[in-house]
Protein backbone atom coordinates (compact mmCIF):
# COMPACT_ATOMS: atom_id res chain seq x y z
CA UNK A 1 0.00 0.00 0.00
CA UNK A 2 2.88 2.22 1.07
CA UNK A 3 4.76 1.60 -2.56
CA UNK A 4 1.56 2.41 -4.27
CA UNK A 5 1.41 5.99 -2.88
CA UNK A 6 5.16 6.36 -3.77
CA UNK A 7 4.33 5.25 -6.92
CA UNK A 8 1.21 7.19 -7.41
CA UNK A 9 3.11 10.32 -8.73
CA UNK A 10 5.67 8.74 -10.93
CA UNK A 11 3.01 6.49 -12.60
CA UNK A 12 0.47 9.95 -12.68
CA UNK A 13 2.77 11.70 -14.31
CA UNK A 14 3.77 8.58 -16.87
CA UNK A 15 -0.08 7.99 -17.27
CA UNK A 16 -0.61 11.78 -18.71
CA UNK A 17 2.29 12.36 -20.76
CA UNK A 18 1.26 8.39 -22.95
CA UNK A 19 -2.31 9.31 -22.80
CA UNK A 20 -1.58 13.56 -23.98
CA UNK A 21 1.11 11.72 -26.57
CA UNK A 22 -1.60 9.49 -28.12
CA UNK A 23 -3.65 12.71 -28.61
CA UNK A 24 -1.24 14.24 -30.70
CA UNK A 25 -0.57 16.53 -28.06
CA UNK A 26 3.17 17.97 -27.79
CA UNK A 27 3.89 16.76 -24.40
CA UNK A 28 7.29 18.68 -23.83
CA UNK A 29 6.93 22.40 -25.24
CA UNK A 30 3.31 21.81 -23.09
CA UNK A 31 5.07 20.65 -19.99
CA UNK A 32 8.18 23.68 -20.41
CA UNK A 33 5.17 26.41 -21.17
CA UNK A 34 3.42 24.53 -18.23
CA UNK A 35 6.26 24.53 -15.41
CA UNK A 36 6.91 28.30 -17.18
CA UNK A 37 3.52 29.50 -15.72
CA UNK A 38 4.05 27.63 -12.38
CA UNK A 39 6.85 30.06 -11.67
CA UNK A 40 5.12 33.31 -12.97
CA UNK A 41 2.44 32.18 -10.04
CA UNK A 42 5.36 31.53 -7.94
CA UNK A 43 6.94 35.28 -8.13
CA UNK A 44 3.30 36.35 -8.16
CA UNK A 45 2.75 35.35 -4.49
CA UNK A 46 6.26 35.89 -3.05
CA UNK A 47 5.54 39.85 -2.43
CA UNK A 48 2.17 38.43 -0.39
CA UNK A 49 4.62 35.48 1.04
CA UNK A 50 6.86 37.87 2.17
CA UNK A 51 4.38 40.22 3.71
CA UNK A 52 2.17 37.69 5.62
CA UNK A 53 4.93 35.59 7.04
CA UNK A 54 6.32 38.65 8.41
CA UNK A 55 3.17 38.91 10.19
CA UNK A 56 2.93 35.88 11.09
CA UNK A 57 6.47 35.60 12.61
CA UNK A 58 5.83 39.13 14.61
CA UNK A 59 2.97 38.05 15.78
CA UNK A 60 4.35 34.56 17.08
CA UNK A 61 7.47 36.57 18.47
CA UNK A 62 4.93 38.61 20.54
CA UNK A 63 3.14 35.67 22.22
CA UNK A 64 -0.14 37.05 21.36
CA UNK A 65 -1.07 33.48 19.76
CA UNK A 66 0.21 32.03 22.29
CA UNK A 67 -2.24 33.49 24.98
CA UNK A 68 -4.62 33.21 22.40
CA UNK A 69 -3.92 29.10 22.18
CA UNK A 70 -3.78 29.37 26.12
CA UNK A 71 -7.53 30.49 25.81
CA UNK A 72 -8.73 28.23 23.32
CA UNK A 73 -6.80 25.12 24.25
CA UNK A 74 -9.69 23.47 26.32
CA UNK A 75 -11.58 23.63 23.10
CA UNK A 76 -9.16 22.86 21.22
CA UNK A 77 -8.26 19.64 23.20
CA UNK A 78 -11.86 18.55 23.44
CA UNK A 79 -12.37 18.67 19.75
CA UNK A 80 -8.98 16.37 19.31
CA UNK A 81 -6.89 19.55 17.87
CA UNK A 82 -3.81 20.16 18.69
CA UNK A 83 -3.36 24.18 19.68
CA UNK A 84 -0.32 24.31 18.04
CA UNK A 85 -1.93 24.41 14.75
CA UNK A 86 -4.25 26.93 15.91
CA UNK A 87 -2.17 30.16 13.54
CA UNK A 88 -2.72 27.72 10.51
CA UNK A 89 -6.78 27.18 11.31
CA UNK A 90 -7.07 30.95 11.76
CA UNK A 91 -4.87 31.93 8.47
CA UNK A 92 -6.39 29.53 6.10
CA UNK A 93 -9.85 31.15 5.25
CA UNK A 94 -8.28 34.33 4.71
CA UNK A 95 -5.16 34.07 2.63
CA UNK A 96 -3.53 30.55 1.01
CA UNK A 97 -0.05 32.74 1.37
CA UNK A 98 0.24 33.17 4.87
CA UNK A 99 -1.56 29.39 5.31
CA UNK A 100 0.93 27.98 3.12
CA UNK A 101 4.04 30.11 4.95
CA UNK A 102 2.59 28.79 8.95
CA UNK A 103 1.97 25.06 7.52
CA UNK A 104 5.44 25.17 6.11
CA UNK A 105 7.16 26.18 8.92
CA UNK A 106 5.05 23.64 11.13
CA UNK A 107 5.79 20.99 9.15
CA UNK A 108 9.68 22.33 9.01
CA UNK A 109 9.52 22.55 13.00
CA UNK A 110 7.92 19.32 14.22
CA UNK A 111 9.10 17.13 11.17
CA UNK A 112 7.14 16.43 7.72
CA UNK A 113 6.67 12.89 9.06
CA UNK A 114 5.34 13.88 12.81
CA UNK A 115 1.58 13.49 13.29
CA UNK A 116 1.24 17.17 14.01
CA UNK A 117 3.24 18.19 10.50
CA UNK A 118 1.52 15.42 8.77
CA UNK A 119 -2.40 17.11 10.07
CA UNK A 120 -0.33 20.69 9.22
CA UNK A 121 -0.16 19.54 5.60
CA UNK A 122 -3.75 17.53 5.47
CA UNK A 123 -5.56 20.76 6.69
CA UNK A 124 -2.96 22.88 4.00
CA UNK A 125 -4.50 19.85 1.26
CA UNK A 126 -8.09 19.48 2.13
CA UNK A 127 -9.28 23.15 2.75
CA UNK A 128 -9.04 26.48 0.67
CA UNK A 129 -8.95 30.03 0.95
CA UNK A 130 -12.80 30.35 1.75
CA UNK A 131 -13.13 34.04 2.31
CA UNK A 132 -10.81 35.15 -0.59
CA UNK A 133 -13.06 32.82 -3.00
CA UNK A 134 -16.24 34.19 -1.94
CA UNK A 135 -15.07 37.41 -2.19
CA UNK A 136 -13.97 36.83 -5.77
CA UNK A 137 -17.25 35.38 -6.84
CA UNK A 138 -19.52 37.27 -5.19
CA UNK A 139 -17.69 40.18 -6.56
CA UNK A 140 -17.56 39.49 -9.92
CA UNK A 141 -21.36 39.01 -10.56
CA UNK A 142 -22.08 41.82 -7.84
CA UNK A 143 -24.17 39.57 -5.15
CA UNK A 144 -24.46 42.10 -2.10
CA UNK A 145 -26.59 39.53 -0.63
CA UNK A 146 -24.60 36.34 0.30
CA UNK A 147 -27.57 34.70 2.26
CA UNK A 148 -26.13 31.63 3.76
CA UNK A 149 -22.96 31.40 1.62
CA UNK A 150 -20.60 31.94 4.39
CA UNK A 151 -21.99 29.96 7.06
CA UNK A 152 -22.12 26.95 4.63
CA UNK A 153 -18.50 27.18 3.53
CA UNK A 154 -17.31 28.00 7.12
CA UNK A 155 -19.09 24.66 8.11
CA UNK A 156 -17.14 23.20 5.64
CA UNK A 157 -13.86 24.77 6.69
CA UNK A 158 -14.42 23.43 10.34
CA UNK A 159 -15.19 20.18 9.36
CA UNK A 160 -12.44 19.91 7.16
CA UNK A 161 -9.80 20.78 10.04
CA UNK A 162 -11.80 18.10 12.45
CA UNK A 163 -11.60 15.78 9.66
CA UNK A 164 -7.84 16.45 8.86
CA UNK A 165 -7.00 15.65 12.71
CA UNK A 166 -9.23 12.08 12.62
CA UNK A 167 -8.13 11.21 9.49
CA UNK A 168 -4.30 11.41 10.50
CA UNK A 169 -5.01 9.71 13.22
CA UNK A 170 -6.71 7.09 11.12
CA UNK A 171 -4.30 6.52 8.77
CA UNK A 172 -0.79 6.79 10.94
CA UNK A 173 -1.81 5.36 13.91
CA UNK B 1 -9.34 46.50 1.96
CA UNK B 2 -10.09 43.39 4.06
CA UNK B 3 -6.56 42.28 3.59
CA UNK B 4 -5.51 45.59 4.70
CA UNK B 5 -7.40 45.42 7.98
CA UNK B 6 -6.28 42.17 8.38
CA UNK B 7 -2.15 42.79 8.15
CA UNK B 8 -1.66 46.09 9.62
CA UNK B 9 -4.15 44.14 12.46
CA UNK B 10 -0.94 41.81 13.10
CA UNK B 11 1.34 43.99 13.31
CA UNK B 12 -0.31 46.71 15.82
CA UNK B 13 -0.88 43.42 17.50
CA UNK B 14 2.54 42.10 17.72
CA UNK B 15 4.02 45.08 18.67
CA UNK B 16 1.82 46.17 21.46
CA UNK B 17 1.67 42.24 22.71
CA UNK B 18 5.50 42.13 22.19
CA UNK B 19 6.02 45.25 24.41
CA UNK B 20 3.52 44.16 27.07
CA UNK B 21 5.10 40.75 27.61
CA UNK B 22 9.00 42.28 26.95
CA UNK B 23 9.30 40.59 24.19
CA UNK B 24 9.91 43.77 21.88
CA UNK B 25 13.36 42.32 20.53
CA UNK B 26 11.67 39.25 19.86
CA UNK B 27 9.00 40.81 17.28
CA UNK B 28 11.96 42.93 15.89
CA UNK B 29 13.88 39.88 15.18
CA UNK B 30 11.02 38.26 14.16
CA UNK B 31 10.42 40.71 11.70
CA UNK B 32 13.70 40.21 9.37
CA UNK B 33 13.62 36.52 10.41
CA UNK B 34 10.03 36.01 8.39
CA UNK B 35 11.14 37.91 5.23
CA UNK B 36 13.87 35.83 4.73
CA UNK B 37 11.58 32.57 5.71
CA UNK B 38 9.39 33.68 2.90
CA UNK B 39 11.94 33.88 0.18
CA UNK B 40 13.63 30.29 1.13
CA UNK B 41 9.88 28.91 1.31
CA UNK B 42 9.15 29.83 -2.32
CA UNK B 43 12.76 28.94 -3.52
CA UNK B 44 12.14 25.36 -1.72
CA UNK B 45 8.95 24.47 -3.92
CA UNK B 46 9.75 26.10 -6.61
CA UNK B 47 11.07 23.16 -8.41
CA UNK B 48 8.64 20.65 -7.82
CA UNK B 49 5.41 23.64 -8.54
CA UNK B 50 7.00 24.27 -11.50
CA UNK B 51 7.07 20.71 -12.51
CA UNK B 52 3.28 19.54 -11.58
CA UNK B 53 2.46 23.30 -13.66
CA UNK B 54 3.93 21.67 -16.57
CA UNK B 55 2.35 18.21 -16.18
CA UNK B 56 -1.14 20.05 -15.37
CA UNK B 57 -0.94 21.95 -18.82
CA UNK B 58 -0.19 18.26 -20.63
CA UNK B 59 -3.16 17.38 -18.79
CA UNK B 60 -5.39 20.54 -19.82
CA UNK B 61 -4.21 20.55 -23.59
CA UNK B 62 -4.87 16.61 -23.68
CA UNK B 63 -8.57 17.26 -23.12
CA UNK B 64 -8.58 14.88 -19.76
CA UNK B 65 -10.55 17.75 -17.79
CA UNK B 66 -13.49 17.40 -20.97
CA UNK B 67 -14.12 13.80 -20.45
CA UNK B 68 -14.17 14.33 -16.51
CA UNK B 69 -16.83 17.11 -17.24
CA UNK B 70 -19.06 14.63 -18.99
CA UNK B 71 -18.83 11.99 -16.11
CA UNK B 72 -19.84 14.67 -13.70
CA UNK B 73 -22.63 15.64 -15.71
CA UNK B 74 -25.18 13.21 -13.91
CA UNK B 75 -23.81 13.79 -10.12
CA UNK B 76 -24.33 18.11 -10.47
CA UNK B 77 -27.45 17.76 -11.98
CA UNK B 78 -28.31 16.94 -8.35
CA UNK B 79 -26.73 19.19 -6.54
CA UNK B 80 -27.73 22.33 -8.71
CA UNK B 81 -31.22 20.81 -9.46
CA UNK B 82 -32.45 24.81 -10.60
CA UNK B 83 -29.49 24.76 -13.33
CA UNK B 84 -30.45 20.99 -13.96
CA UNK B 85 -32.02 21.95 -17.76
CA UNK B 86 -29.90 24.62 -18.83
CA UNK B 87 -27.07 22.93 -20.97
CA UNK B 88 -24.66 25.47 -20.93
CA UNK B 89 -24.83 26.38 -17.67
CA UNK B 90 -24.41 22.93 -16.37
CA UNK B 91 -21.27 22.79 -19.32
CA UNK B 92 -19.24 25.45 -17.27
CA UNK B 93 -20.28 24.18 -13.38
CA UNK B 94 -18.90 20.71 -14.75
CA UNK B 95 -15.95 22.55 -16.42
CA UNK B 96 -14.98 23.95 -13.49
CA UNK B 97 -15.46 21.21 -10.83
CA UNK B 98 -13.17 18.91 -12.66
CA UNK B 99 -10.41 21.80 -13.38
CA UNK B 100 -10.77 21.80 -9.38
CA UNK B 101 -10.60 18.06 -9.06
CA UNK B 102 -6.92 17.92 -11.55
CA UNK B 103 -5.89 20.83 -9.71
CA UNK B 104 -5.88 23.17 -12.93
CA UNK B 105 -6.85 26.24 -10.64
CA UNK B 106 -5.89 28.96 -12.92
CA UNK B 107 -8.40 27.42 -15.54
CA UNK B 108 -11.03 26.26 -12.92
CA UNK B 109 -11.41 30.43 -11.55
CA UNK B 110 -12.82 31.54 -14.81
CA UNK B 111 -14.73 28.57 -15.57
CA UNK B 112 -16.57 29.13 -12.51
CA UNK B 113 -16.72 32.61 -12.65
CA UNK B 114 -19.01 32.30 -15.95
CA UNK B 115 -20.86 29.36 -14.06
CA UNK B 116 -21.55 32.33 -11.76
CA UNK B 117 -22.53 34.72 -14.12
CA UNK B 118 -25.12 32.42 -15.74
CA UNK B 119 -26.76 31.26 -12.52
CA UNK B 120 -27.25 34.75 -10.97
CA UNK B 121 -29.19 35.81 -14.21
CA UNK B 122 -32.54 34.77 -12.84
CA UNK B 123 -31.70 36.79 -9.44
CA UNK B 124 -29.40 39.90 -9.86
CA UNK B 125 -27.31 40.90 -6.67
CA UNK B 126 -28.93 38.31 -4.21
CA UNK B 127 -27.22 34.69 -4.27
CA UNK B 128 -29.49 32.07 -5.68
CA UNK B 129 -29.67 28.74 -3.96
CA UNK B 130 -27.21 27.03 -7.04
CA UNK B 131 -25.19 30.32 -6.78
CA UNK B 132 -24.46 29.18 -2.91
CA UNK B 133 -23.97 26.09 -3.87
CA UNK B 134 -21.47 26.75 -6.32
CA UNK B 135 -19.41 29.16 -4.22
CA UNK B 136 -19.31 26.62 -1.52
CA UNK B 137 -17.87 24.17 -3.86
CA UNK B 138 -15.32 26.12 -4.70
CA UNK B 139 -14.50 26.92 -1.04
CA UNK B 140 -14.02 23.41 0.13
CA UNK B 141 -11.02 21.69 -1.22
CA UNK B 142 -11.45 18.51 -3.89
CA UNK B 143 -7.34 18.89 -5.32
CA UNK B 144 -6.77 14.90 -5.60
CA UNK B 145 -3.72 15.42 -5.63
CA UNK B 146 -2.21 18.28 -3.29
CA UNK B 147 1.06 19.29 -5.00
CA UNK B 148 1.96 22.58 -3.21
CA UNK B 149 1.65 20.67 0.07
CA UNK B 150 3.39 17.94 -1.08
CA UNK B 151 6.42 20.14 -2.56
CA UNK B 152 6.38 21.59 1.04
CA UNK B 153 6.89 18.26 2.44
CA UNK B 154 9.52 17.50 0.06
CA UNK B 155 11.68 20.16 0.90
CA UNK B 156 11.24 19.21 4.41
CA UNK B 157 12.92 15.95 3.51
CA UNK B 158 10.02 14.14 3.55
CA UNK B 159 11.10 10.66 1.53
CA UNK B 160 7.30 10.29 0.90
CA UNK B 161 6.02 13.98 0.10
CA UNK B 162 2.60 12.12 -1.28
CA UNK B 163 1.72 9.94 1.96
CA UNK B 164 -0.79 12.06 3.08
CA UNK B 165 -3.25 11.41 -0.13
CA UNK B 166 -5.71 8.65 1.84
CA UNK B 167 -5.47 11.31 5.14
CA UNK B 168 -6.06 14.55 2.12
CA UNK B 169 -8.85 12.72 0.36
CA UNK B 170 -11.45 11.45 3.45
CA UNK B 171 -10.74 15.04 5.17
CA UNK B 172 -11.56 16.33 1.71
CA UNK B 173 -14.54 14.66 1.04
CA UNK B 174 -16.26 15.10 4.74
CA UNK B 175 -15.29 18.70 4.37
CA UNK B 176 -16.95 19.18 1.07
CA UNK B 177 -20.13 16.51 1.82
CA UNK B 178 -20.96 18.65 5.28
CA UNK B 179 -20.89 22.09 2.52
CA UNK B 180 -23.27 20.21 0.61
CA UNK B 181 -25.37 19.26 3.57
CA UNK B 182 -25.01 22.54 5.18
CA UNK B 183 -26.31 24.63 1.92
CA UNK B 184 -28.86 21.98 1.33
CA UNK B 185 -30.27 22.47 5.26
CA UNK B 186 -29.70 26.36 4.63
CA UNK B 187 -32.11 26.41 1.62
CA UNK B 188 -34.70 25.16 3.29
CA UNK B 189 -34.65 27.09 6.77
CA UNK B 190 -32.77 30.10 5.59
CA UNK B 191 -35.25 33.29 5.94
CA UNK B 192 -33.86 36.61 4.81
Amino acid sequence: MDLFFTMLVPLTIGAIAVYAAFQRVDVYSALVRGAGSGLETLTRIIPALVGLMTAVYMLRASGALELLAGVLSPVLDRLGLPSELLPLMLVRPISGSAALGVGAELISTHGPDSQLGRTAAVMLGSTETTFYTIAVYFGAVGITKTRYAVPAALCADLTGFLASAWAVRVCFG
Amino acid sequence: MTMTVIWTGMIVISVLCGLATGRGPAVAAAAVEGTSAAVQLALSIAGMLCLWTGVMEVMRQSGLAGKLSRLLTPILRRLFPQAARDSSTMDSIAANVSANLLGLGSAATPLGLEAARRLSRSSPGVASDSLCMLVVCNTASIQLIPTTVASVRAAEGCAAPFDILPAVWLASVLSVGVGILACKIFARVWRD
